[in-house]
């Protein structure tokens, strides 16, 4: 069990995650969605002990009830070689060019699990056969690239689940794929999730992607989670103005592209780009870009609210009023 | 009016040779591709990476020829023209690039880039530079920043107002908003809405992303491999797909739908 409370992660420039809260059970499937500069890489890079030197981190991250938060990188390297692992959104630059993909995947069961070579050679066998990847006693043998690019990245999950993992995080894993290899790799994230009881953390601005994949999901802009909640109910019935804002600016495949005078239909949009850090908001970091923004938006940080912990003093004025 | 037609557009390249005396394989990229496009009308194309999506753009502004077939521009072969005829006829078909952080030099203010195409021309007006600002929505005085200073959507409106300014009938956009977030891909698809409404601009939009290129286009041509798997009118197609190909395409856009 992962479980962060109130993490923030502070920069000289700003906050880059702020009062974060999450807990990641076995087998859970959760969503982190955010636009560039939402903080959803740093909330993963807190969960596996990987925040640049430079910032401050306060709050409070334990791994089965074992505080984490400041602890020594050592500590951590045992977390990442048997508990937790990552994989990317770049396949190809994940992978070591001149070495073959299963010595690549091996390395990690003959260094953590001190597996001999004959050994780690079946369980590489085995994990690409888990994977989907055909033929693996001859594709283990290949150099990445001679691999497609969704063979790569089924690839490189075998290689985080050398170590059969408890979380597995995966940041960005289908922005590089084409659409329908990316629906099989989704896919295939579930079901590993699913078989082995590993908890999924699943990050992406693609909200299709998350939607398919995951059970709940946390919404994150400018560093703070906005939202969260089960996945369907927050993409059906989004609280906060930015999960609104982004879901309308979506624009749908079915829908007419004109108007009946003729005129081609507009897009809802948000206005306005996310600011850089420095440049934030001290109170809500929607502020500027939202449409019922209030006066107290910009200074006071709206405390997390309703079953959805939704961060918006709107929402929180209209339920008691 | 018929401002850009393709007609049986085929495109090979060489591939490098496998053995020292033996015939590089071939790979067609295109094969067999037409389709038109009209004033103030926006032909959408879709596909996967490989499907040949960019070989239509690059052929279509003339960056290369096809080994078969022809493209017309207003009547004209743009493939049998002189270099000097071409160059003439360049500021009528403008392109935008995907990749906003590197179509921009980063050495040279945006108002120099941005009069880049005039200069090509041969003309000289810095009234026209101010208007193509306004026209993406951002202000004259932006000219003096460099491209570092703007964000994402704001360098790929600068993009734009570089390929508008020469008052093209055509705009050529390869995968305009695909580096964008979604907030601001809106934004930008908005923007090209607005343009072809004022200026009666003719658009080629490439997407790997059925949603965005549904958004914007009035024909749709699909594609897989080099081969045309739709093409029509867009409604027709999104509402009933005859190839599965589409239809995967759509499961793949449409699933928070």
């Amino acid at each position: 069990m992962f479980e962060m409370h109130e993490m923030t992660v502070r920069f000289s420039i700003g906050d880059a995650l702020r009062d974060a809260s999450l807990r990641i059970a076995p087998g859970d499937r959760l969503g982190i969605v955010g636009e560039s500069g939402s903080g959803k890489s740093m909330l993963a890079a807190c969960l596996m002990g990987m925040v640049p030197q430079s910032a401050t981190l306060s709050g409070r991250l334990t791994i089965d009830g074992t505080d984490m938060t400041h602890a020594a990188e050592d500590l951590w390297q045992t977390i990442r070689a048997r508990r937790a692992a990552m994989i990317f959104q770049e396949p190809m630059s994940a992978l070591n060019p001149l070495r073959r993909v299963g010595d690549t995947v091996a390395e990690p069961m003959r260094v953590h699990l001190g597996l001999g070579k004959a050994q780690a050679r079946a369980r590489v066998q085995a994990l690409f056969e888990e994977v989907g990847i055909p033929d693996p006693s001859a594709r283990l043998r290949m150099f990445p690239h001679e691999l497609s690019g969704g063979q790569r990245q089924r690839v490189l999950i075998a290689l985080a689940l050398a170590c059969d993992p408890e979380l597995l995080i995966a940041d960005e894993p289908t922005t590089a794929l084409d659409a329908n290899v990316a629906l099989k790799i989704t896919d295939l994230l579930v079901h590993l999730s699913q078989s082995r009881n590993m908890a999924l953390v699943f990050i992406s601005h693609d909200l299709a992607a998350v939607a398919r994949a995951t059970t709940e999901i946390a919404v994150m802009y400018g560093g703070d989670i906005v939202e969260r909640g089960p996945t369907a109910a927050v993409l059906g019935t989004p609280a906060h103005p930015y999960t609104q804002g982004l879901l309308a600016a979506r624009p749908d495949p079915r829908a007419m592209p004109r108007e009946a005078d003729g005129s081609r239909r507009r897009l809802p949009t948000i206005p306005g780009s996310v600011p850089p850090l420095q440049a934030m908001a001290k109170g809500c970091r929607f502020t500027g870009r939202c449409a019922v923004e209030r006066s107290e938006c910009a200074s006071v940080k709206p405390v997390p609210t309703g079953p959805r912990h939704t961060t918006c003093h709107a929402l929180l004025h209209e339920e008691t009023p | 009016m018929t401002l850009l037609q393709a007609q049986g557009l085929t495109r090979r390249y060489k591939l490098p040779r496998r053995t020292v005396f033996g015939t590089p394989p071939v790979l067609t990229a295109v094969e067999n591709i037409s389709f038109e496009i009209a004033a103030g009308q926006t032909l959408g194309i879709v596909g996967e990476s490989g499907s040949g999506k960019s070989t239509l753009a690059r052929m279509a502004m003339a960056f290369e020829a096809p080994d078969a077939g022809r493209i017309l521009f207003e009547g004209q072969d743009i493939h049998a023209l002189g270099a000097a005829q071409l160059r003439r006829l360049r500021p009528d078909f403008q392109m935008v690039f995907q990749d906003p952080f590197s179509s921009l030099d980063p050495r040279r203010k945006v108002g120099w880039s941005i009069a880049e195409p005039l200069r090509a021309m041969g003309v000289s007006a810095p009234d026209r530079v101010a208007e193509a600002f306004e026209q993406v929505g951002l202000h004259p005085a932006d000219g003096d920043k460099y491209p570092h200073e703007f964000s994402g959507g704001q360098r790929q409106r600068i993009a734009i107002a570089r390929a508008i300014i020469t008052r093209p009938k055509l705009l050529i956009a390869d995968e305009a908003v695909s580096a964008l977030d979604v907030s601001v891909q809106a934004q930008i698809l908005n923007l090209l809405m607005d343009l072809q409404e004022t200026l009666g601009l003719g658009i080629l939009f490439i997407s790997h992303d059925l949603a965005v290129v549904a958004s914007v286009c009035d024909n749709l041509l699909v594609m897989q491999r080099g081969q045309a798997v739709e093409y029509g009118a867009a409604t027709d197609i999104l509402n009933t797909p005859s190839h599965a190909y589409t239809r995967s395409l759509l499961t793949a856009a449409g699933e928070t739908h």
